[in-house]
């Protein structure tokens, strides 16, 4: 188990970390999102024992990572974002001098190494130098060398980065099927890679938490509201403008006249439908609505709206 | 425990001098090394007649002076450029390993090049008479160990910056201060005098190749060593703290 507790992160007057505090449970596969220079790399380095924090704290199993660092990395498989390699090694030799520091005995290598060349797809540049492979491969050599030690916990930054679209589907499914044992962290700026990939999703902005959750949680616990957009017929401004009066919950959005009919757009909290109670008032004016629209709310207006007013609420 | 961090060191040791290798880089060293030192020595090994090395081991310090900075300046500074910093300070080992093992494999490749010069002692045996094999074994004793000081000096160089340009004159700075000690002494106060003649690497170097192997000397160059050593695996560790 991992708990971070408030952690702040100051590179001198920037604030790129403000009091974040979470807890991650084994077996879960949670996925920090953020926009570029959120705060998420950051983190995701405190936790590895690579920076330290300003002030705040990370716990795995209650050893603190600033006191038992070498401990705890002992159980963190780490690919850092823009993966950093040794482009003049083999992928064979670099797999191996990690493992060799990893303290992985002689004759578990082997096995170990054909495994995550097995689960990475490197069957092709096993022996390879690394500077004359693609973005692509070279994106899993350094998910290989994350995981060669089978580690109870896996931090990925930024882990689909430069792979082509059948690419990231294995290492989603591969991320998923390491999941059910392990504790993986990963980053995006990407919604719907963390969408797809992950249990839980931790939204950061401007170095702080803003939502944490399921991506169905997110969506009912947000509380901005729904769209509704109305053709009718028949209608005239004053009856759309009395409206509000007589159903409390709608806001009107905007009236627009066309040539035979009138678009009204409409927003109501989720959590008060008023569409039967349109209806009924459109029936009683005489109105014919020809079509009604509610625009459900997806992950990506939540992700926008709590990225974009500065993401002081919801927390 | 001991034992794995020494292992730890010698797996850093290991990969740095095959990566040393496995560019052109140990190879344009060692025959730069061979050939500038090879000029400097048989050029005047021939006129002057005398049965010793020690045209060579004059000259050695001074190629050291541009050579050492050159295997140095990548060590930890090309780490961070490519970012692989953040790979091994994230792998279960200590800083302080990483350094010991990076300057260790330094300190191999200036053995291996000074090896290299060991084909002028070949020279010296086919032509002189009454060598004096102490002198050539403590003079060769020596070259290491300024080798290894200045080694130390290179890889604190290579830690201030992330680019190897700097990191190179940075270190040709600091081992030309330390080069010059012994020949600013006329200069000085008698006070400073003693300090600075104790500070500087000739004089120490000196001792040793006359076959004088003083604690007082091996003092010096592990204290030197240590010294720098310990900065640059502060300065390691202080990227936690930026």
């Amino acid at each position: 188990m991992i708990r971070v507790e408030n952690l702040s992160k100051n590179y001198g007057p920037v604030k790129a970390v403000r009091s974040i505090s979470f807890d991650l449970e084994d077996g879960q596969v949670v996925g920090f999102l953020g926009a570029n220079g959120a705060g998420k790399s950051t983190t995701l380095k405190i936790m590895t024992g690579y920076i330290s924090p300003s002030s705040g704290n990370v716990y795995f199993n209650d050893h603190n990572i600033q006191d038992n660092t070498s401990e705890i990395q002992k159980d963190i498989g780490y690919l850092p974002e823009l993966n950093p390699l040794y482009s003049e090694m083999r992928v064979h030799d670099y797999l191996k001098f990690i493992s060799e520091i990893r303290d992985i005995p002689k004759e578990d290598f082997k096995p170990a190494f054909q495994k995550v060349v097995e689960e990475c797809g490197l069957n092709a540049v096993a022996h390879r130098t690394i500077g004359n492979c693609s973005k692509g491969y070279k994106q899993r050599i350094g998910l290989a060398a994350a995981m060669i030690h089978d580690p109870k916990i896996l931090i990925l930054d930024e882990p689909v980065t430069g792979l082509d679209p059948n690419q990231i589907v294995e290492i989603r499914q591969l991320i998923r099927k390491l999941g059910k044992e392990k504790i993986v962290i990963m980053s995006s700026h990407i919604l719907q890679e963390i969408q797809a990939t992950v249990d839980r999703i931790i939204i950061i902005n401007e170095g702080s938490l803003v939502a944490d959750g399921s991506s169905d949680e997110l969506l009912s616990d947000s509380n901005t509201k729904t769209e509704l957009s109305i053709d009718v017929e028949n209608a005239n401004e004053n009856d759309i403008n009395d409206m509000k009066a007589t159903i409390p919950s709608v806001e009107i959005k905007s009236i627009y006249k066309e040539d035979n009919f009138t678009n009204i757009s409409i927003e109501y909290p989720k959590n008060n439908d008023p569409r039967s109670d349109i209806f009924n008032y459109a029936v009683e004016k005489g109105w014919v609505i020809i079509e009604m629209v509610a625009r459900k709310q997806n992950l990506e207006d939540i992700f926008r709206d709590l990225t974009r007013n500065g993401g002081k609420n919801n927390g | 425990m001991v034992v794995k961090i020494m292992g730890n060191s010698l797996i850093i040791f290991r990969r740095e001098l095959k990566s040393f290798f496995d560019g052109p880089m140990a190879y344009v060293f060692l025959v730069v090394f061979a050939l500038l030192n090879g000029w400097f020595f048989t050029t005047t090994f021939f006129l002057y007649g005398q049965s010793d090395l020690r045209t060579l081991f004059n000259i050695v310090p001074l190629v050291y002076l541009f050579f050492i900075p050159g295997i140095t300046m990548g060590l930890i500074s090309r780490e961070k450029a490519l970012g692989t910093i953040e790979i091994i300070s994230t792998l279960p080992i200590e800083d302080r390993d990483i350094v010991i093992g990076k300057y260790l494999s330094a300190v191999a490749l200036i053995t291996i090049a000074l090896l290299s010069t060991s084909l002028h002692f070949f020279t010296l045996m086919s032509f002189g008479n009454s060598i004096d094999y102490g002198a050539v074994f403590t003079g060769y004793l020596g070259l290491v160990l300024v080798g290894a000081v200045y080694a130390s000096i290179g890889i604190f160089s290579s830690a201030v910056t992330d680019n190897q340009v700097i990191s190179f004159i940075i270190g040709i700075a600091i081992i030309f201060v330390f080069w010059l000690f012994d020949k600013v002494l006329v200069f000085m106060p008698d006070i400073l005098a003693g300090i600075i003649q104790y500070l500087s690497v000739e004089y120490h170097l000196s001792n040793i190749s006359r076959g004088v192997i003083d604690t007082r000397n091996l003092i010096y160059f592990g204290s030197v060593i240590g010294f720098f050593l310990f900065l640059t695996t502060r300065l390691v560790e202080s990227r936690r703290w930026s």
